[in-house]
């Protein structure tokens, strides 16, 4: 390099020099903090493996929890519970999701669709505890907790997700597509179910997975609702359900360490979960869109 | 939309079957209904939340918000120290995450080599899908040691003058609360703001590097002014959900009322304290007060969420990112 220089230099310097040393060291600052971010997800779930691998076995997800002062046991009642809750939460907030999404990019005015979307966000922003506390008013208070009361309290924060999903995604199916039925003298609606629901289907399937990525983890809702719960695999959703955040936050709070190592394999149970429902969204939500704007 | 959608009604009202008319009917009155549900139900969680603090908010008024009592056994209640906490370890999480956020979103945007964008930004929204509660257990059980053993004890040493790095470092307390918030609004921050960036005209930007700027110069003079309101209401969005975060945060702060300088103390913010109640309220005055610190937790939130939504909307619009457009030559 310094064999052919020149008569006079071509490096940079004075003023030149320091913009280029200003440039050089803030475009590294910027790459190392996508570095620091990705090394704390690496950093997450692999402590999370490392240290779920000494209490996750078979056992772990087909037992119930040790009675007190017994080591070993599992999480089948929890992982059981938190089925019972997803799908309650699913049977509620997809149709209602869903119709609210089509309502908002189809039937609406442009004002009353943004004002919908807007109160869709607020209620996605509210945190999920405010949720807990509404639903223990509602439903708790003078009763008993209960998966009913838990399953809605998630419902309610899969709600904005879904509809915001559905609406997003009703809006890339090309307006072309609806004129062509309608110049069919197709009816709207036979129009709606036959033209734009399948072009959007995918979309509504990536917005439902979303939505249960999303509740899976969720604890703050279920400790009004549902936290306080047998130690067995319980199907009645009258009762209070065991759920497997509730089981991870009871035991990351318990000093013994027994528990901490069982709290860690429940936590890699749900993030194995929560990862593989977000890259399913992922990939239908690819493809959707694709499917939607056209083949 | 809208226009084709009447003149179909006026063309075809007169010939159309009943079944239709009833479809038509049927399908727009159903998902009315819908999102009326959605609507209503906002109106009922902040109806039901002020209700439930109805008799904390008359026992105690105003004064709840500036009383630092929280005493059950007196049963005299106030939110002056989770406020307090609240404020202390939002502002510290947002502080940290805010120039973070800002430097990823530029470097998948500017300078991250094409085939690398796609797979970080999804790591990095990943990092938004694992659930609180397992950021909130390797909080307490992996990050608290290490505060305490090393992170601690150095910026004790290097800042112990700092009213903010005084005592000891402990394995919970507000910066360990601090920095699990950081976690949690990270992806938020940044993904917005990829977004505002990934607006920014091309040629505003290549009219920057032809007049001679370097690209960062090109970065501080033309895309930051460019995305500035974005990234206010980016910040706000992350504000809100680092108000609202309750279980990480219980998880790691220590759960204890008071109000010091020290990162290294314990505190406790409005959302934690709520979360750590839930089996031990015994009055219903207790119970009332603990409405009252959610009624002010969601009072906050949702303004938050207004005002982010508002400018991050806005912007949207000016920065021309509506819907995506239908590709020209797409078969329908």
């Amino acid at each position: 390099m310094s064999t052919t220089a020149p008569e006079f230099s071509l490096r940079a310097t004075g003023r030149v020099r320091r913009r280029q040393l200003v440039n050089r060291a803030s475009l590294l600052a910027a790459s190392l903090a996508a570095l620091v971010a990705v090394a704390v997800l690496g950093l997450l779930i692999g402590s999370v493996i490392a240290k779920a691998a000494s209490a996750i076995n078979l056992d772990f997800i087909t037992k119930d929890p040790a009675t007190f002062g017994m080591t070993g046991g599992g999480i089948a009642n929890a992982l059981v519970g938190t089925g019972i809750l997803i799908l309650i939460a699913m049977v509620i907030a997809v149709p209602i999701g869903v119709f609210a999404g089509i309502y908002t990019s189809e039937f609406a005015k442009p004002a009353v669709s943004s004002t919908v979307r807007l109160v869709l966000d607020v209620l996605n922003g509210v945190p999920s505890i405010i949720i807990g506390i509404f639903i223990f008013g509602l439903l708790v208070v003078g009763h008993k907790q209960s998966g009913w009361s838990g399953g809605i309290a998630l419902a309610i924060i899969m709600l904005p997700i879904i509809a915001r999903s559905t609406q997003e995604v009703l809006a890339l199916v090309p307006g072309t597509v609806k004129e062509a039925g309608l110049a069919l003298g197709i009816s709207r609606w036979r129009t709606f179910l036959a033209v734009v629901l399948p072009a959007a289907f995918g979309g509504i399937i990536t917005a439902t997975l979303l939505g249960v990525a999303r509740v899976a983890g969720e604890t703050a809702p279920l400790l009004f609702t549902s936290s306080i719960a047998a130690n067995t695999v319980t199907t009645d959703p009258s009762q209070a359900l065991p759920s497997i955040p509730v089981t991870i936050f009871t035991y990351s709070e318990s000093p013994s360490p027994d528990q901490h190592a069982q709290a860690w394999a429940a936590a890699l149970v749900l993030i194995v979960f929560v990862l593989l429902i977000s890259i399913v969204a992922r990939v239908f939500a690819a493809r959707a869109r694709r499917r939607a704007t056209g083949r | 939309m809208s226009a084709t959608a009447r003149s179909e009604t006026d063309l075809t009202s007169a010939r159309r079957s009943l079944g239709d008319r009833l479809g038509d009917r049927g399908l727009h009155g159903l998902t009315m209904l819908a999102a009326a549900i959605c609507v209503v139900t906002v109106g009922l969680i902040a109806y039901k939340v002020f209700d439930q603090a109805g008799s904390a908010i008359s026992t105690f008024g105003l004064g709840f918000l500036t009383s630092s009592q929280w005493n059950p056994v007196t049963n005299q209640f106030g939110a002056a120290d989770f406020i307090f906490g609240t404020a202390v370890t939002t502002a510290g999480a947002l502080i940290i995450a805010t120039p973070l956020s800002i430097a990823i979103a530029l470097y998948l945007t500017e300078l991250a080599p094409r085939f690398l964008r796609t797979p970080i930004a999804t790591l990095v929204e990943m990092l938004a899908a694992i659930p609180s509660v397992v950021i909130g257990l390797w909080g307490i059980l992996v990050m608290g040691p290490f505060i305490q053993d090393h992170l601690g004890p150095w910026l004790h040493s290097a800042f112990g003058w700092f009213p903010l790095f005084t005592g000891s470092p402990a394995q919970v307390g507000l910066l360990s609360a601090i920095l699990v918030l950081t976690i949690m609004v990270i992806p938020i921050i940044s993904a917005v703001t990829r977004e505002i960036f990934a607006t920014c005209p091309n040629e505003l930007k290549e009219g920057a590097l032809a007049l001679g700027a370097t690209r960062w110069e090109m970065v501080r003079l033309v895309m930051l002014p460019y995305a500035r309101n974005g990234i206010v209401g980016a910040v706000i969005l992350g504000m809100g959900r680092a108000v609202g975060e309750a279980i990480a945060v219980t998880q790691v702060i220590g759960g204890t009322a008071g109000i010091h300088a020290s990162l290294f103390g314990s505190g406790d913010t409005l959302a934690s304290r709520i979360a750590s109640q839930y089996q031990g309220a015994t009055s219903n005055i207790q119970i009332s007060s603990i409405a009252y610190l959610g009624a002010i937790l969601l009072v906050i939130a949702l303004i938050a969420n207004v005002i982010a939504r508002l400018i991050v909307g806005g912007v949207r619009v000016g920065g021309r990112r509506t819907r995506p457009a239908v590709p020209a030559g797409a078969p329908a």
